[in-house]
C-alpha cells in the first residue's frame, strides 16, 4: 500500500489528540479509566499505522520486539506491589531513556549508511542520545535508592558541582564539533559522558527528595521522546514528548513547593545530613507516651478523627490495618478523614494509591488545602509514619530548616497520637516540635502492629 | 517554513497544552499520571519501529540489534505502563 506522508501526519495527529484526552480524564477518578482507554487506543493506533509506513519493510524484528516487551511488561505490572510503585516508575523511566539512546544510535547509523547527514540532523541526534543517556543512568540510581540496593543517603564529594559543570561543557562542545564532523567516536563520547552525568546528577540527592527526582526523570523521559521526534521529524513524538515533559516538570514544581525548596536546592543535593545534631538535642526534652488502649478509647468517643499517613505506613505495609481501623470507627459513627501532604510517600500521589488499594473511599481522602482548616475542629488525630509534614516548627521556628514549608496542622487538634518506632527524627533530620506539645502522645511500635492493636481494642468493646 | 521550524512550533504549542491539561489533574491521581505518562512517553516505539523495520536494517546487523532492543524497551513501557495504570485506576473506581 502506498500511503502519502500526509496520511501518516494526520493519523499521528489523531493519536496525539487521544493522548491529550487520556490525560484530561485524570482530572477526576470517575473519568480516569475511560481516559486511560483513550491513551491505549492512541498508542495502538499509532503502532498499527506505522506498520504501513513506506520506510518500514521488515516486520519480523518489530513484532519480536513488541512481543518481548509484552512478555516482560505485563507480568511486571500485574505483580508489582503498590508500595513498590516508585521503583517501577523509575525502572520504566530508565527504559525510555535507553530506548531513546538506541533509536538515536540506530538513526545515526542509517543516515551514515545512506550518506545523508547534515549539521541540524546530527545535532538533533546527539542531543537526543544525550538526554536519553542522562535519563537512563539517572533513573537507574533513583531505582537503586528506592529499592534500597543503594543507600538512600546523599553521596557528596568535593568538587562535585564543578565536575558536573565540566561534563556539561564537554557535552556541548563535543556535540557542536560532531554536528560538522559526524564521527562515530564523538557520538559515542557524548553518549558516554551523558551516561556518567546521569549517575552524578542523582547520587547527591537524598532518599527524602525522591518524589522530586522521580518527577524530574519523568520529565526527562518526555524530553527524550521529543528530541527523538526532532531527529525523525515526527510530530507525534514531539507533541507527546512535550506533554510528558511538561507533566513531569509540573509535578517537580508541586513537590518542591510542598517542601518550600527551590528545584536548584534539590538538584544540588545534600539535604538530610544533619541527623546527629538533632538527635542530641532531643534527649533533653520530654514527651508523653500512650498505650493503644488509651488511644482506642479516645478515638471511639471522638466525633471526628483525622488520620495523617506517611511513608512509614507504606514501609510497615499498614494500609490494610488502617482500613480496618477506619471501618471500626466508621461503624461507630465516628467521622474519619485522611489528610495527605503532597510529599507524603516516595512519589506524588503515592499515599492516595495505597489508601485506594485498601478500599478506603477516595472522598474521605483529602489534600492539604482541603483539610487544613478541619484540624482545629477534630477531636483526635492519628499520625502514622509521617514526621516532617506535621512539624509545627515549619510555622513557628524561623531557624528550622523546615521553616516556611506548608504543613498539615495536626498540632491544632484537641489530641494528637503519633505512631513511631523510635525517637529518631524524620528524613530531614529535624527535631519534631509536635512530639513535645501537651496535646500530643506517642505510641511506640510498628505502624501495622499498633493499628491492629487499636482495631482489637475497638472490637473488644 | 522549514521542517525544523514546524517541529519547534508543534513542540512549543504542545508544551502549553501539556501545561494546562496537567494542572487539571487531581493530586490524588498523580501516581497514575506518572504511570500513564511513562506509558505514552514510550511513543518512542514509533522511532524504534522506523529503525528496526527500515530497509537499511536489512544491510546491517547493528541497526537490527539496536532496533530490536529499542522496540522491546519501549514495548515494556507501553504494556507495563498501561497495565499498571489500569490497575491503579480500578482501585479508585470501586466506591
Amino acid at each position: 500500500m502506498n500511503l502519502s506522508h500526509d496520511f501518516f501526519a494526520f493519523a499521528y495527529l489523531v493519536a496525539s489528540i487521544m493522548f491529550i484526552f487520556g490525560l484530561k480524564g485524570l482530572s477526576h477518578p470517575k473519568t480516569a479509566l475511560r481516559g486511560n482507554r483513550f491513551s491505549m487506543l492512541g498508542m495502538g493506533f499509532a503502532i498499527v499505522v506505522t506498520f504501513f509506513h513506506p520506510n518500514v519493510s521488515n516486520y519480523g524484528i518489530i513484532l519480536a520486539g513488541l512481543a518481548a516487551g509484552a512478555v516482560i511488561g505485563v507480568p511486571l505490572a500485574m505483580r508489582i506491589k503498590m508500595t513498590a510503585m516508585p521503583q517501577l516508575v523509575a525502572a520504566l523511566h530508565s527504559f525510555v531513556g535507553l530506548a531513546a539512546v538506541l533509536v538515536a544510535s540506530g538513526t545515526y547509523l542509517m543516515h551514515v549508511q545512506d550518506g545523508h547527514t547534515n549539521p541540524v540532523l546530527l545535532t538533533e541526534l546527539v542531543v537526543g542520545s544525550a538526554i536519553g543517556a542522562i535519563t537512563f543512568t539517572g533513573s537507574l540510581i533513583a531505582f537503586g535508592k528506592l529499592q534500597a540496593v543503594l543507600g538512600s543517603a546523599p553521596l557528596i564529594f568535593r568538587g562535585q558541582h564543578a565536575l558536573n559543570a565540566v561534563l556539561i561543557g564537554a557535552i556541548v562542545v563535543l556535540s557542536a564539533i560532531f554536528a560538522y564532523d559526524h564521527s562515530v567516536t564523538l557520538f559515542v563520547a557524548v553518549t558516554a559522558i551523558s551516561l556518567l552525568l546521569g549517575f552524578l546528577l542523582v547520587l547527591p540527592i537524598g532518599g527524602s527528595d525522591m518524589p522530586v527526582v522521580v518527577s524530574m526523570l519523568n520529565s526527562y523521559s518526555g524530553w527524550a521522546a521529543s528530541a527523538t521526534g526532532f531527529t525523525l521529524n515526527n510530530q507525534l513524538l514531539i507533541a507527546t514528548g512535550a506533554l510528558v515533559g511538561s507533566s513531569g516538570a509540573i509535578l517537580s514544581y508541586i513537590m518542591c513547593k510542598a517542601m518550600n525548596r527551590s528545584l536548584m536546592n534539590v538538584i544540588l543535593g545534600g539535604f538530610g545530613t544533619t541527623v546527629e545534631a538533632a538527635a542530641a538535642d532531643a534527649a533533653q526534652k520530654s514527651c508523653r507516651s500512650a498505650s493503644t488502649e488509651d488511644a482506642a478509647f479516645m478515638f471511639e468517643n471522638a466525633s471526628s478523627v483525622i488520620v495523617v499517613p506517611g511513608y512509614g505506613m507504606a514501609v510497615a505495609q499498614a494500609q490494610h490495618a488502617v482500613k480496618e481501623l477506619y471501618e471500626q470507627l466508621h461503624s461507630r459513627g465516628v467521622e474519619v478523614k485522611f489528610a495527605i501532604h503532597p510529599v507524603a510517600g516516595r512519589m506524588p500521589g503515592h499515599m492516595n494509591v495505597l489508601l485506594a488499594e485498601s478500599e478506603i473511599p477516595y472522598d474521605s481522602v483529602l489534600e492539604l488545602e482541603e483539610i487544613n482548616a478541619d484540624f482545629a475542629r477534630a477531636d483526635a488525630v492519628l499520625v502514622i509514619g509521617a514526621n516532617d509534614v506535621v512539624n509545627p516548627a515549619a510555622r513557628t521556628n524561623k531557624s528550622s530548616p523546615l521553616y516556611g514549608m506548608p504543613i498539615l496542622e495536626a498540632y491544632k487538634s484537641k489530641m494528637v497520637y503519633v505512631i513511631k518506632r523510635s525517637m529518631n527524627p524524620g528524613y530531614s533530620g529535624v527535631e519534631n516540635d509536635l512530639f513535645y506539645l501537651d496535646n500530643c502522645s506517642l505510641i511506640f511500635g510498628d505502624a501495622k502492629k499498633v493499628c491492629e492493636g487499636l482495631v482489637n481494642c475497638l472490637k473488644a468493646n | 517554513m522549514s521542517p525544523t521550524m514546524t517541529a519547534i512550533y508543534v513542540f512549543t504549542l504542545a508544551c502549553f497544552v501539556g501545561y494546562h491539561v496537567i494542572w487539571g489533574v487531581t493530586p490524588a491521581l498523580h501516581t497514575p499520571l506518572m504511570a500513564v505518562t511513562n506509558a505514552i512517553s514510550a511513543i518512542l516505539v514509533i522511532g524504534a519501529m522506523l529503525v528496526a523495520g527500515s530497509p537499511q536494517a536489512s544491510q546491517s546487523v547493528w541497526i537490527q540489534v539496536l532496533g530490536f532492543f529499542a522496540v522491546m524497551l519501549a514495548a515494556i513501557n507501553i504494556f507495563g505502563g498501561f497495565v499498571v495504570t489500569n490497575r491503579i485506576l480500578a482501585m479508585f473506581k470501586k466506591k
